[in-house]
């Protein structure tokens, strides 16, 4: 009854191209919106800013740089963490040696230094296909790591190769809050969300879509190949790069090349499989997913250790965590391979026809 | 010169090991068409259930046979919650839910035997072998040798089963397409876990001469992670393939970190690996020994 | 009538196996024209030689005032060849709508900063198309499914579509592989309809691969027939109908 359309009509095909071409959907969003950029912040819990909502909001845009290349693209890509990484330190570079330089410069020459490794590393893409694309986006992920190990210059010759976040500088102001990192964050994700959507609903999106499924066709009515995977490859590795330096600046505060590692890149591609591949929706869904999971796990452990009175180690816990992940990666992909996003949109379904069965 | 030989035969040797695992791969994709990313963690899961039990004091072939029936479990298991429901699901769905499988593999590896790491004693010795070092001044390891040996027997075996059985046939047809093989009969449930167990068994035997060598421990699953470039290099199909493609790498892999990586910092064996099969791939994208793809449009 | 398309002693073969040998024939502009002949004789082939998908070993192909040595696809896309598929090759993961907009891919001129900040000019143009494409879509009367995924169209639908993503790229050249292939009576008369009225309305020359001798028959205006890779006769429907050579090969009497 809510969710009817029924008396909103299109007369133009701006108005049928719309994002959320449904009223409810366009209020619905700007309350999040509301929500998410003037209520969080004020009245938002220290802890759940810094160490939740924060690190969602970055792994949420690495997701939709891998959901880009994989998910939209169809390029499988197991190198997201060494795009991040890529990210991270020439961020820390370009603020570190060029004077004057605002930090969303920095963070822009970290991801647009991230889109060059990117275009490298996609070459390969040209020739192969699927698994052994795969595996040379490890040869990628597993070079970047040990180069930014030993190119001292890098972590500016530091021993241990750490890097420590300079101040964070906004339009004069310095973002030294958590309340401030999340805003930044925040803003910052929203507007690289909304080209992200802008672009994969523009040519370049069916381009994308055209190679991933059926790139012999995509060729022959004149989408040229080279120039579209390797785009895929550049803008997907921009927003991890981004989301490197986000991480390193607005998150962690410090980071070595070990926080980059395959692990992380399975993390990202986990994200995108239950939140679902293709959809940018799907990449915030699967974040929250996999950032909320272990905390409700260790809330449970807690419990349960309360309850039983047994001690549970950490091993334990970890240990429990990883099968329930590689559970609900093979779930997802029997019941719902296009995941979490599916879901929603069918539950919209249901919405719309509510309180009618069919 | 002798210095030379020595690090050919170490790196060609730690290839072998390679291959043993790249074995187990190439035996699922073969027969199912699925690239079984979880093999790393199956041998580590093989390893490491054998050592806790020889360490609890059970008779080394005791434990072996208890392992093998373990592993043939598992395979079947995997068989039933996880490919049946897949059936015919696109490849890269297939490759995830392996992905998948791999971090359960490993949890519950570690969640029931624990952490930490183990030895593990075949009572083979890792020495090398007196009459070579003696008169020729080179030294390699009885030990690889002896791996070697096994897995040159295991090629040869998997070789016959799949060429000249009617299993092996039947393997084959599902391989190439799973509705077309159901449709003349073949039992697509029983072969799949016979496949998987078999491949248990492979990855037992690789878990083993591994764990003798480094030690069984967590490390072991990115020790298979460097199986892909072998694949890549012998072809996903190939048997043969699968012991040249080891050779290939174990032997350039260790001749470029001696020689090459002193000049760049160390360390190269991390990437040399993967960097080798990118460059074979962008000049024979279906390895030395594999099938080529044509898309029929 | 002046020849838009020119075939001249294409041969094409795939290790031992010769697909064509020695084939020559050409197209008017604004003609329909048939390739007929039994499975196996290189129609498709020759199809596949004319927009790039395969590279024959000897022979030139002239379309318009260029003559080529072998075409690419991607270049024959840019001079105005579209075709369509005889297994259909439609995106099966994006809209009917997507699909056939992604067929103006060639006219959009705005890149992909401009697509992502959605400005002014990016904007009007994915609009213009949008117009276009419509136009289209109400020509070949698929309105009701614009918003469906392909995948889940029925048979008949899907080559509808994909005949929609060729005209959207306004062909100067349209090939079309066995566009009847699995329909039945009325779907034919359906698919007849719409491609006499592209060659009407949009002046479009067709060349097409058919089996249904009716169809053939009633719309085309010239017909080549190949048999094992040659062409063994060129003419007009009746003529070629009462070729004994092309009786013979289709009735399969037995080659030297």
């Amino acid at each position: 009854m809510l969710y009817r359309e029924a008396g909103q009509f299109k007369s133009t095909y701006a108005a049928d191209q719309q994002i959320f071409p449904l009223r409810q959907d366009r209020v619905g969003m700007a309350l999040l919106l509301v929500v998410a950029f003037l209520l969080v912040p004020a009245f938002g819990d220290q802890y759940w800013l810094e160490a939740i909502l924060t690190p969602f909001l970055i792994l949420s845009l690495a997701a939709l740089g891998l959901n880009i290349l994989t998910g939209y693209a169809g390029q499988l890509s197991l190198g997201t963490a060494a795009f991040m990484a890529v990210g991270a330190f020439m961020a820390y570079n370009a603020e570190l040696r060029i004077p004057y330089m605002p930090s969303i410069g920095s963070f822009a020459i970290g991801g647009l230094c991230a889109a060059a490794v990117g275009l490298v590393f996609g070459l390969p893409s040209l020739r192969i296909k699927g698994l052994y694309l795969a595996v040379a986006t490890l040869a990628c992920q597993f070079f970047v790591l040990w180069a930014i190990n030993r190119i001292g210059w890098l972590s500016n010759y530091s021993t241990s190769g750490v890097i420590n976040a300079q101040r964070v500088e906004v339009l004069g102001y310095t973002v030294g809050t958590p309340a401030g990192r999340y805003l930044l964050t925040l803003s910052i994700v929203a507007l690289m969300a909304l080209a992200a959507k802008n672009l994969m609903r523009s040519e370049t999106g069916r381009a994308f879509m055209a190679v991933r499924d059926m790139d012999v066709a995509a060729s022959v009515i004149g989408i040229p190949m080279m120039k579209t995977k390797l785009l895929a490859f550049a803008v997907s590795s921009f927003y991890c790069g981004v989301a490197g330096a986000l991480y390193v600046y607005c998150y962690l505060g410090n980071v070595e090349p070990e926080a980059f590692t395959l692990d992380l890149s399975f993390r990202v591609l986990f994200m995108i499989i239950i939140g679902g591949v293709g959809s940018i929706l799907g990449s915030f869904l699967g974040a929250a997913f996999i950032t909320l999971f272990p905390i409700f796990l260790n809330l449970g452990s807690k419990a349960l250790e309360n309850a039983l009175g047994v001690e549970m180690s950490h091993a334990v816990v970890s240990n429990t965590e990883a099968i329930i992940f590689g559970g609900l990666i093979i779930f997802f992909l029997i019941v719902e391979p296009n995941g979490l996003a599916r879901l929603w949109q069918i539950l919209k379904e249901k919405l719309r026809l509510w309180p009618f069965p069919h | 010169m002798s210095f030379f030989i020595e690090v050919l035969a170490g790196g060609l040797l730690a290839g072998v090991m390679y291959s043993l695992v790249a074995l187990g791969f190439v035996l699922i994709y073969k027969a199912s068409g699925v690239f079984n990313f979880a093999q790393g963690s199956m041998v580590f899961f093989a390893a490491l259930t054998l050592v806790s039990l020889t360490e609890r004091g059970w008779n080394f072939w005791l434990a072996l046979a208890v392992t093998l029936v373990v592993m043939v479990v598992v395979g079947m298991l995997i068989e039933r919650l996880m490919l049946r429901p897949l059936v015919n699901q696109p490849p890269i769905t297939l490759l995830m839910a392996t992905i998948g499988l791999t971090f359960v593999l490993e949890g519950v590896s570690q969640l029931v035997w624990g952490s930490q790491p183990h030895g593990l004693e075949l009572g083979i010795e890792d020495v090398p072998i007196q009459w070579l070092s003696d008169r020729w001044n080179v030294n390699i390891s009885q030990f690889d040798l002896f791996a070697a040996g096994v897995a040159g027997v295991l090629v040869a075996v998997l070789a016959l089963l799949f060429q000249k059985t009617r299993i092996g046939r039947a393997l084959r047809a599902v391989a190439d397409d799973h509705q077309a093989a159901l449709a003349v009969g073949i039992p697509l449930q029983h072969i799949w876990a016979l496949v998987w167990a078999v491949a248990g068994f492979v990855a037992l035997v690789a878990g083993v001469m591994w764990g003798v060598r480094n030690g069984v421990q967590y490390a072991l699953t990115f020790t298979a992670l460097k199986a892909l470039p072998v694949l890549i290099l012998g072809g996903f199909e190939s048997i043969l393939g699968a012991i040249v493609g080891g050779l290939i790498i174990g032997g350039t892999e260790k001749l470029a970190e001696v020689y090459l990586g002193p000049y760049v910092g160390g360390g190269i064996e991390s990437w040399f690996a993967y960097v080798v099969a990118l460059a074979f791939l962008l000049v024979r994208p279906e390895g030395l020994f594999g099938e080529k793809h044509i898309d029929r449009v | 009538m002046s020849v838009v398309l020119s075939v001249e002693s294409v041969s094409l073969a795939f290790g031992g196996v010769k697909a064509l040998q020695d084939v020559s024939f050409d197209v008017d502009e604004h003609e329909i024209r048939a390739i007929i002949g039994p499975n196996g004789a290189g129609k498709s082939s020759m199809l596949n030689v004319l927009n790039g998908v395969y590279h024959p070993q000897k022979g030139k192909i002239r379309f318009g005032e260029k003559t080529f040595a072998d075409m690419d696809s991607h270049r024959a896309a840019e001079l105005g060849i579209a075709r369509t598929f005889q297994n259909i090759a439609l995106f099966k993961g994006m809209t009917v709508l997507d699909n056939i907009m992604a067929g103006r891919n060639l006219k959009m001129r705005c890149n992909f900063l401009q697509q992502a900040l959605w400005l002014g000019a990016a904007r009007r143009e994915e609009l213009a198309h949008r117009h276009a494409v419509e136009e289209i879509i109400d020509f070949l009367e698929i309105q009701h499914v614009r918003r469906t995924p392909v995948g889940r169209l029925p048979y008949g639908l899907q080559k509808r579509v994909e005949l929609a993503r060729a005209l959207a790229a306004e062909p100067r050249l349209l090939l079309l592989d066995e566009p009847m292939a699995g329909m039945n009576l009325e779907e034919k008369q359906d698919m007849c309809r719409f491609i006499l009225d592209v060659n009407d309305h949009y002046g479009t020359t067709i060349v097409l691969i058919e089996h249904d001798m009716g169809v053939v028959m009633d719309i085309s205006q010239r017909v080549v027939v190949l048999d094992y890779g040659r062409k063994i006769a060129d003419g007009s429907p009746e003529e070629v109908r009462s070729n004994p050579k092309v009786i013979d090969a289709y009735l399969g009497v037995a080659h030297a």
